[in-house]
């Protein structure tokens, strides 16, 4: 009697290999909870830009969708359409370009994303480098007047009444800051009139006082009624919230943007201003692309490196590359290529920061991996 | 023929650009049009056919440890003519072409055929050799000129082809849209390689299976 209980039993039990406890992650709902995160800032870029915004919204998902259906037809493989990758890669695109782009170049540019950056390199999980910022820096460097020319929406004017309820944000369109930043450059219109290109251009003192007061200036940043680089780099406050989102689903490593924007902040303040520790931090990890990028490029899974202690090196890299071009480089925004450039080094990084193997013990004493043999 | 197939390989199989990846530099720096890239492929031509006759008319009274100096010495002599020529009836490609002309002289391609073919063979398949590899360099600069050309100007050989409504993407021209043109012609040509190596070697199979019965 007993033994044939168990023998049914055994007969039950089924034989498969490690492993055997799956969690419930996958690439379809990472992607669209990183869109949703996205979400809010999409739509007060939308709010705040109008018609404009929106066709960019919509030729950079429609563009990044069609190139992957396309590519994966030619290539004979499955489509990967439904997983949202390439939905998100359009999003993102659409939100590091400035909004009045004429929709061509934003569609070269989601067909660079998709084509290039992922289809060449052997799709997804084999892309070498964020193809969200590869198409941004493809249009970047194919049409650097498009890309900054810093137009204000035609419909802006009938923001107001749409915005003012949105949320119980004072996300309305201010009409008058962006006067104020395009009156600012209006010598050179086709200069970029964001707060960081008024930095590169005209210094510091001018930035602060084309805004009346530092307080009117870190308002505007937090709150997204000023300009930017690009169409979602306008809410600091939005973008953190979307943020600290993914940071509570556990999607993102919070070290990431936390030692990107610290970075950012540390040697914006050292080096900044005039002399030593006369920077003004606020400003710099505020301003353009850092939030966006910190929190939803630099912690790409594919991208980046695999360990904690890999990804933050990264985003140390990452901050120190940005500070760098702010400062000293030619261009008014680093956060693109600062990413794109620590991609590349990715690789290096995760080979000098293995993640601990699941049951690896590290014993003092006599292990042969103790004392820095370890992957190098 | 074998001199017909000295002469072959150098266009598809052994294609410097494409295949072999040699001399990438003028490949990058001098097909921002269709015209640079044909005359800078023509140059080479002659350089590669003209220094492979000389070192292979020398190569027994050349002493195998001072071989390299002697070849340059060889290019350097031919490149000067080139220059000197080029400077004298078309003053405007000689500045087009810059710096690049003089850097003839380093190419890999044509030390790579004076030491791998002509240092060891007779002056007729040198000659033929020369003239495949510089043939298909001159194809691989001027196919990458042209598209260069058509997709960051809008025209072909200097003739305007797409209208003013073409949004002319100014990285095309740039060094990197060099890198990722380049990068996809190699892959092109790699798959075309592929299927013919493929293609082969069913033939054989099917030959060989005839044999057999």
């Amino acid at each position: 009697m007993d033994t044939r209980i168990s023998v049914n039993k055994i007969e039950k039990l089924i034989v498969s290999s490690s492993p055997h406890i799956k969690g419930n992650e996958n690439i379809a709902a990472i992607m669209w909870n990183v869109s949703l995160a996205l979400l809010p800032l999409s739509i007060q870029g939308v709010l705040n830009f109008g018609l404009p915004a929106l066709i960019t919204f919509i030729t950079c998902i429609a563009g990044s969708l069609l190139t992957e259906f396309l590519i994966q037809i030619l290539l004979k493989k499955k489509s990967t359409i439904s997983d949202g990758s390439a939905f998100l890669t359009g999003l993102l695109l659409a939100l590091c370009l400035p909004p009045n782009i004429p929709w061509q170049m934003a569609f070269l540019g989601s067909i660079a994303a998709i084509g290039i950056a992922k289809h060449l390199f052997g799709g997804l999980g084999n892309n070498v480098f964020n193809p969200a910022l590869v198409g941004r820096a493809f249009i970047m460097a194919s049409f650097p007047a498009a890309m900054t020319t810093w137009g204000i929406s035609s419909l802006s004017a009938g923001h107001e009444t749409l915005s003012i309820g949105f949320l119980h944000l004072p996300t309305i369109h201010s009409f008058f800051h962006a006067d104020v930043v395009t009156s600012a450059t209006s010598i050179d219109a086709v200069s970029s009139a964001t707060p960081l290109g008024i930095l590169k251009q005209q210094g510091y003192d001018n930035l602060v006082a084309s805004f009346g007061g530092k307080i009117e200036l870190y308002k505007g940043l937090f709150f997204g009624n000023i300009t930017a680089c690009g169409l979602g780099e306008t809410s600091a406050f939005l973008t953190i919230a979307g943020g600290i989102y993914l940071i509570i689903r556990g999607i993102i490593k919070w070290q990431v943007p936390v030692v990107m924007i610290a970075t950012v902040g540390v040697l914006t303040w050292i080096f900044g201003g005039k002399g030593l520790f006369n920077g003004d931090p606020v400003f710099h990890m505020m301003a353009g692309g850092l939030l966006l990028g910190a929190f939803f490029m630099a912690t790409d899974m594919v991208t980046t490196p695999m360990s904690v202690s890999g990804k933050m090196v990264f985003a140390f890299g990452c901050g120190a590359i940005t500070v760098l071009i702010r400062l000293i480089g030619g261009y008014p925004e680093g956060v693109c290529y600062s990413i794109l450039l620590m991609n590349a080094v990715t690789p290096l990084i995760d080979r000098a920061f293995v993640p601990k193997k699941f049951g690896d013990i590290q014993n003092r004493n006599d292990s042969p991996f103790s004392k820095g043999a370890r992957g190098i | 023929m074998n001199l017909w197939k000295e002469f072959y390989k150098g266009l598809f199989q052994e294609n410097p650009i494409f295949r072999l990846a040699l001399s990438l530099c003028p490949a990058l720096a001098v097909t921002s049009t269709a015209t640079n890239a044909l005359a800078m492929g023509l140059s080479v031509l002659f350089v590669i056919t003209a220094n492979n006759m000389v070192v292979s008319i020398f190569r027994k009274v050349i002493h195998p440890k001072i071989r390299v100096p002697v070849f340059i010495m060889s290019i350097a002599t031919i490149v000067t003519v080139v220059e000197l020529v080029l400077e004298a009836f078309s003053p405007v490609l000689f500045k087009a072409l810059g710096i690049y002309l003089a850097l003839v002289v380093v190419f890999a391609i044509i030390l790579a055929r004076a030491e791998v073919f002509a240092s060891r063979n007779g002056i007729i398949p040198s000659f033929f050799d020369g003239l495949g590899m510089g043939m298909g360099f001159t194809g691989a600069m001027v196919l990458i000129g042209i598209i260069r050309e058509f997709f960051g100007y809008g025209s072909v050989f200097g003739f305007p082809v797409l209208g003013s409504w073409y949004f002319k993407p100014l990285i095309v021209v740039l060094p990197p849209g060099g890198f990722i043109i380049i990068g996809l012609l190699i892959g092109i040509f790699n798959m075309i390689g592929w299927k013919m190596a493929e293609k082969k070697e069913r033939e054989e199979e099917v030959l060989a299976e005839e044999e057999y019965e």
